[in-house]
């Protein structure tokens, strides 16, 4: 009696049958639709896949049975593919049943393959289903991430911002100095308090005082490096952190070609401003344990030093002449309103 | 490098060294964040630089550090997920091991943008194996081998794990030798997360 395979086959719309040599005997309609059944019957098994089991396989026959099977075609498009192999008793026929496991989503791409071509009790449309709602899923939350990102992006930017000068903010300069001590980087500050700054906005109005402000920060980013910090911290208060400067005629320099560059009049509709600055510089050589507040402080006292000495100077802190002097009879916070 | 792993070296430093020690490395690396987001993207030097980081702030070689990783990935409670889905890979540490030939497929599936390492497990036979790992992160071969350790403990195998460095190729080699496959007990695993979710 001759066997048919023909129920089995429409079971397994993925196998093959092969006899005890080897050679492919019938080929199931979807493998067909993967590689042509005239050339895979009558070829031998392992002429047409690579095979690979675990080590578990038994079987004196030309693929190991009873065990999970890793193939792939030797030729042709690559399609892992994971199989079983087990006998037909009594016939001298084999049964390899094949499935795409993980290329399933490349293979239907690849060999144009229909839900007709998997067995009705097989995963496989589960499978795409799932991999599809997944991806469409995942597009959508990297959308959201990317919108979120950029809107986080944005409201860090604008919250360590001046909006009027487009500097960094006093939050920005509290962050990025904390940041620079806690790493030990050496830097100066460098406070700048403009002078006649306030007459401006007393005689020409609020708009000719923000012209002025803009004039400033740009002179300001003009007259430092990249990786320099300049802050607005107050209405006409600067703080410029100056990364690994340390060398004092350096930022007395700096300092004094800054004030230049400030007294330059300032053309506003009709009129010319004319302001100055003063500047009380610091550096973290000063101090043991340097911390911001006391820089912050010490910079203040020099920057006093300046104003007291007829403005439009700088000064480098002194521990020797600061300490304990000019902070006595120059309250701190008074310094805004007398100085402007 | 994915978030994913920015995020997973992340959770593994702060679950193991405390959140303080990942600030200083997240400063110390100049993140100019604090958190790794899972589902963003960042430039592959922002992860080596954060392994360097570390490395330094832990006092211990950066291969020990990723070892600890991987073991870290597979059996802390608060990635419960990777476990799962590394158990996936079989009945017994053989078959996970096997099943290693297929993450880099699995993963895809999941997360078409993560980049995950080619691996290849070859049986050598006597119960050695030889795992090659190709990945873009170098010294990614000294994480699987802290997961393949992990992994052995989960099923409850007894193996011997030795990084054998590298190749001209730039694969990292790792030789597994599986001493005995049931030495222990292991932990239980499901499929169903339900039935087995009382960890």
């Amino acid at each position: 009696m001759r066997f048919d395979p023909t129920p089995l086959i429409a079971f397994m719309p993925m196998s093959l049958m092969y006899d005890d040599a080897g050679t492919i005997r019938y080929v199931a309609p979807t493998l067909a639709k993967l590689r042509d059944p005239e050339t895979l019957i009558g070829a031998h098994i392992s002429d047409v896949f690579s095979v690979r089991d675990n080590g578990r396989g038994n079987g004196e026959g030309p693929i190991p049975v009873g065990t999970k099977l890793y193939l792939n075609f030797l030729s042709g498009i690559s399609t892992p593919l994971k199989g079983m192999a087990a006998a037909i008793p009594g016939i001298g026929l084999n049964l390899l049943n094949l499935s795409f496991g993980i290329s399933i989503v490349d293979a239907v791409a690849d060999y144009r393959l229909t839900s007709g071509d998997f067995a009705h009790t097989d995963l496989a449309i589960e499978m795409l289903y799932l991999v599809e709602a997944k991806s469409a899923v995942l597009e959508e939350t990297k959308q959201l991430n990317a919108r979120l990102q950029g809107a986080k992006v944005a409201a860090e930017e604008q919250a360590y911002t001046d909006t009027l000068t487009g500097l960094r903010n006093r939050r920005a300069m509290d962050h990025v100095m904390e940041r620079m001590l806690r790493s030990g980087v050496p830097f100066a500050i460098m406070h700048l308090d403009l002078d006649y700054f306030k007459s401006v906005n007393d005689t020409l109005g609020h708009v000719a005082g923000d012209t002025v402000l803009q004039r400033v920060a740009k002179i300001l980013l003009e007259e430092t490096r990249g990786d320099d910090m300049v802050a607005r911290v107050g209405g006409d208060e600067f703080i410029l952190i100056l990364n690994k400067f340390m060398e004092h005629e350096g930022l007395m320099r700096t300092g004094e070609r800054i004030i230049a560059r400030l007294q330059e009049p300032i053309p506003y509709q009709d009129e010319l401003c004319r302001i100055s600055g003063s500047v009380g510089i610091t550096t973290t050589e000063f101090y043991d344990a340097p911390n911001a507040d006391a820089m912050i402080h010490d910079a203040d006292l020099a920057l006093y030093s300046s104003k007291y000495e007829g403005r439009a100077q700088a000064t480098m802190f002194d521990p020797k002449v600061h300490q304990g002097c000019v902070s006595d009879h120059v309250p701190q916070h008074a310094r805004g309103e007398s100085a402007a | 490098m994915h978030g994913m792993i920015n995020r997973a070296i992340q959770c593994f430093m702060r679950d193991t060294y405390g959140g303080q020690t990942w600030q200083a490395v997240a400063e110390g690396a100049d993140l100019g964040f604090d958190n790794f987001e899972a589902m963003l993207s960042y430039p592959d030097q922002l992860t080596i630089d954060v392994l360097g980081r570390a490395a330094r702030q832990l006092h211990k070689p950066v291969e020990t550090f990723l070892e600890d990783l991987g073991t870290y990935l597979v059996s802390h409670p608060n990635v419960e997920a990777i476990r799962r889905l590394l158990r996936f890979g079989g009945e017994n540490f053989t078959e996970f091991l096997f099943s290693l030939n297929e993450l880099e497929g699995r993963a895809k599936l999941a997360l078409p943008d993560l980049e995950m390492p080619t691996l290849r497990v070859e049986d050598c036979g006597d119960g050695t194996f030889r795992l090659s790992c190709l990945s873009a992160m170098p010294g990614f071969g000294y994480a699987m081998v802290g997961v393949m350790r992990a992994m052995a403990d989960d099923y409850g195998a007894l193996v011997f794990l030795e990084h054998q460095g590298w190749m001209d190729s730039g694969e990292e080699i790792i030789t597994i030798n599986l001493l005995e496959a049931a030495y222990a007990e292991g932990r239980a695993f499901e499929l169903s997360e339900r039935i087995g979710g009382e960890v």
